[in-house]
């Protein structure tokens, strides 16, 4: 068990900076995923906390001892990686036993910890097995399993998901979620799913272009999006944004379209006249007669809800209802977002205006 | 519903295919027309001069004398041929000391090329080069390198660093010449061991290799345990290879040495081809090909053996 944390790390390969200064601080026993858009680096910064990639500039802090100069093998952590990475002339058990022996663990020791880990993953029944006569998702296990056994302070998962079925994908992801809660080992986990972020996180930090853009609790993110960035990252389907003017207690867009306000002691920085963006997320906007209209251009039912792009003043603007109406594409619709929910953002730099 | 029902009346016609399409159906007459070009030249140019070699070891043929059916007599003498064993034990000696200088060499190349060097690909073109070169090319070169006055060796020992007094007769004295022709042999069959074993190399995930990094493994236990194993199989079939080839090498012995001196360079080709062409006798040189048999199918069962999937490889359904 310990702490993880990160102090303006930078990376460079060769006259190209890939990360330009990454701040985080992860607690022991923490969950943290690591999202963003694929090339953003999250491999890389986790490749670096595994000791892969060296340091170009900053501190990375395990356990209260920076590691720049220690070899990966002494940090004390495990790592999970996208292919799983198991060695394929290797039984099960061997590919799990395989640092023990190393380390030249006794026998007993070796045999308790690799039986330990296949109780835990449920992989008893299979350690004679080679890697190629598993599915993708026990190799999956496996992988996991190799680094149970080791008892490392930190594990490390670079989007260990990303080879499975979707139903698959659902079902390991609650179960990584379980093994943490059972084991509390402080675990980085990368991944470009932000529903897996959500799902899995006690903290996210979300990554854009080689920097953190936001790190915080997954409803925060959600709440509160500190940027544009993250608050069309966060949530699925994406933020509307709208661009326009804030007018005494309406917000104007083009076509004179009038979006209600949030409250004034929520507004922040959004003064009166001024140009900024509005964003609502698609499940905040409801049905309701007498709303701003809307014209219907796809309607797409999923069942739980029914998701209608529409065109409002000339921008497209996606809700998700969760009743079901009767809309038909060229139909002219009314909609009502929630006011305490919309969020206002600058419109230069993106950042969150409102409070 | 009666919109989803076709034309009451109207069913697609099942046409008849023609001979032609059924004949290309068949599943004996493909087999048939398939095999026949292979088994054809095969038959031509494999089995042939094959058994001709094979029925002229049993005859007492030379050259403009057509032989008469003398059964194992060639063996016999062969048997009690000192030249012939001597030549045995040479070719022998030659595929398993050049065998295992290629590999130890070669793996070290392969290695080092799957590391980043720098100028990587020149250093690979420049490997390939003694196994473009024509044979005869190389051994006339050798030829030059191992002569008693104008070796290069001997000329840079003596002459430029002093180390030693007088030139070295490379080819003069048995042992000498052996050793000679096998560095001439790992230098050529070099370029091949390096580059299928490259090949290998290259086929195992870098993850592997950081996989084990993080699992703790030394540089060392990262090539025991990793590289070596996942080499084996591709290993196993350059080893053959390249076991085949030696053994039956012939051009870069009899190009250099012509099997002296007295005899002792021998390799069971040479001296085949030396009994048989030159000397005339044309079923004691088959017979002494013939021997060499036994040894090449010893050479192949074995790396069969060996070679045979190994379980953890893709393909294989065994438990
Ligand atoms: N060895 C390398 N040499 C040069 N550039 C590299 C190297 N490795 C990664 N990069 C670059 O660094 C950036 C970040 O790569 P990284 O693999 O960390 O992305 P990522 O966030 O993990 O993306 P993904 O979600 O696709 O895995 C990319 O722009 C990539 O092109
Ligand atoms: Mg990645």
């Amino acid at each position: 068990m310990a702490t993880v944390t990160l102090r303006n790390v930078r990376k460079s390969f060769g006259s190209t900076e890939i990360l330009h200064g990454v701040d985080v601080g992860m607690a022991d026993g923490e969950f943290v995923v690591l999202v963003g858009p694929s090339g953003c680096g999250k491999s890389t910064l986790l490749r670096m906390i595994a000791g892969l990639e060296n340091i170009t500039a900053g501190e990375i802090d395990i356990g209260g001892r920076v590691v720049n100069d220690v070899a990966p093998k002494d940090r004390d952590i495990a790592m999970v990686f996208q292919n799983y990475a198991l060695y394929p002339h290797m039984t099960v058990r061997e590919n799990m036993a395989f640092s023990l022996r190393l380390a030249k663990a006794p026998r007993e020791v070796e045999e308790a910890e690799v039986q330990r880990a296949a109780r835990i993953l449920g992989l008893s029944e299979l350690l004679h097995r080679y890697p190629r006569q598993l599915s993708g998702g026990q190799r999956q296990r496996v992988a996991m399993g190799r680094a149970i056994v080791r008892n490392p302070q930190v594990f490390l998962f670079d989007e260990p998901l990303s080879n499975l079925d979707a139903k698959l994908r659902v079902q390991m992801r609650a179960e990584i979620k379980e093994l943490h809660q059972r084991l509390r080992t402080t675990t980085v986990y990368v991944t470009h799913d932000q529903i897996e972020a959500m799902t899995m996180a006690d903290k996210i930090v979300v990554m854009h272009a080689g920097r953190v853009e936001q790190i915080g609790a997954p409803l925060d993110l959600y709440d509160r999006p500190a940027n544009m960035f993250v608050a069309g990252f966060i949530g699925s389907p994406a933020m509307n944004f709208v661009r326009g003017t804030v007018r005494g207690d309406r917000f104007v867009s083009e076509g004179a379209v009038d979006w209600p306000l949030p409250p004034p002691a929520a507004r922040g920085g959004a003064g009166e006249g001024r140009p900024a963006v509005y964003g609502i997320r698609p499940e905040h906007l409801f049905p309701a007669t007498g709303g701003i209209p809307a014209e219907v251009q796809v309607v797409e039912p999923t069942g739980a809800e029914m998701q209608v792009l529409a065109r409002v003043g000339g921008a497209p603007v996606l809700c998700a209802f969760r009743e079901r109406i009767a809309a038909r594409p060229g139909e002219t619709i009314g909609i009502e977002p929630d006011p305490a929910l919309a969020h206002l953002f600058d419109v230069e730099t993106g950042r969150r205006l409102s409070a | 519903m009666s919109v989803t029902t076709a034309t009451p009346g109207w069913a697609r016609p099942r046409t008849r295919p023609g001979w032609l399409a059924r004949l290309f159906d068949s599943k004996p007459f493909l087999i048939v027309a398939c095999l026949f070009p292979a088994v054809g030249l095969l038959l031509v140019f494999l089995t042939y001069p094959l058994g001709l070699g094979v029925w002229l070891a049993f005859t007492d043929t030379q050259i403009g004398r057509s032989g008469v059916w003398v059964g194992l007599e060639n063996f016999q003498d062969l048997f009690e041929d000192r030249v012939f064993w001597s030549a045995v034990f040479y070719s022998v000696f030659y595929t398993a000391a050049a065998t295992a200088l290629k590999f130890g060499l070669g793996l070290w190349l392969a290695l080092l090329l799957n590391h980043h060097v720098p100028f990587k690909s020149i250093i690979r073109a420049i490997i390939l080069l003694p196994w473009i070169v024509p044979t005869v090319l190389s051994a006339i070169a050798f030829w030059w390198i191992y002569d008693a006055q104008f070796s290069i060796i001997s000329y840079v020992l003596v002459d430029v660093l002093g180390w030693r007094d007088t030139y070295i007769d490379f080819l003069g004295t048995p042992w000498a010449a052996r050793w000679s022709l096998i560095v001439a042999n790992v230098w050529r069959g070099i370029p091949f061991v390096a580059i299928s074993l490259l090949a290998g190399l290259q086929t195992i995930s870098p993850s592997l290799y950081e996989a084990a990094l993080l699992d703790g493994a030394s540089p060392w236990q990262r090539f025991r345990h990793v590289t070596a194993p996942l080499l084996m199989p591709i290993l196993a079939v350059v080893l053959t290879f390249s076991v085949l080839f030696t053994f039956t090498d012939f051009q870069l012995v009899y190009a250099i040495t012509r099997g002296g001196p007295v005899n002792s360079t021998h390799l069971m080709a040479t001296l085949a081809f030396q009994r048989g062409i030159p000397g005339g006798h044309l079923g004691e040189g088959a017979a002494i090909a013939v021997s060499m048999i036994p040894f090449l199918i010893f050479a192949t069962l074995f790396s069969y053996f060996a070679l045979a999937r190994r379980k953890w490889q893709q393909g294989e359904s065994n438990d």
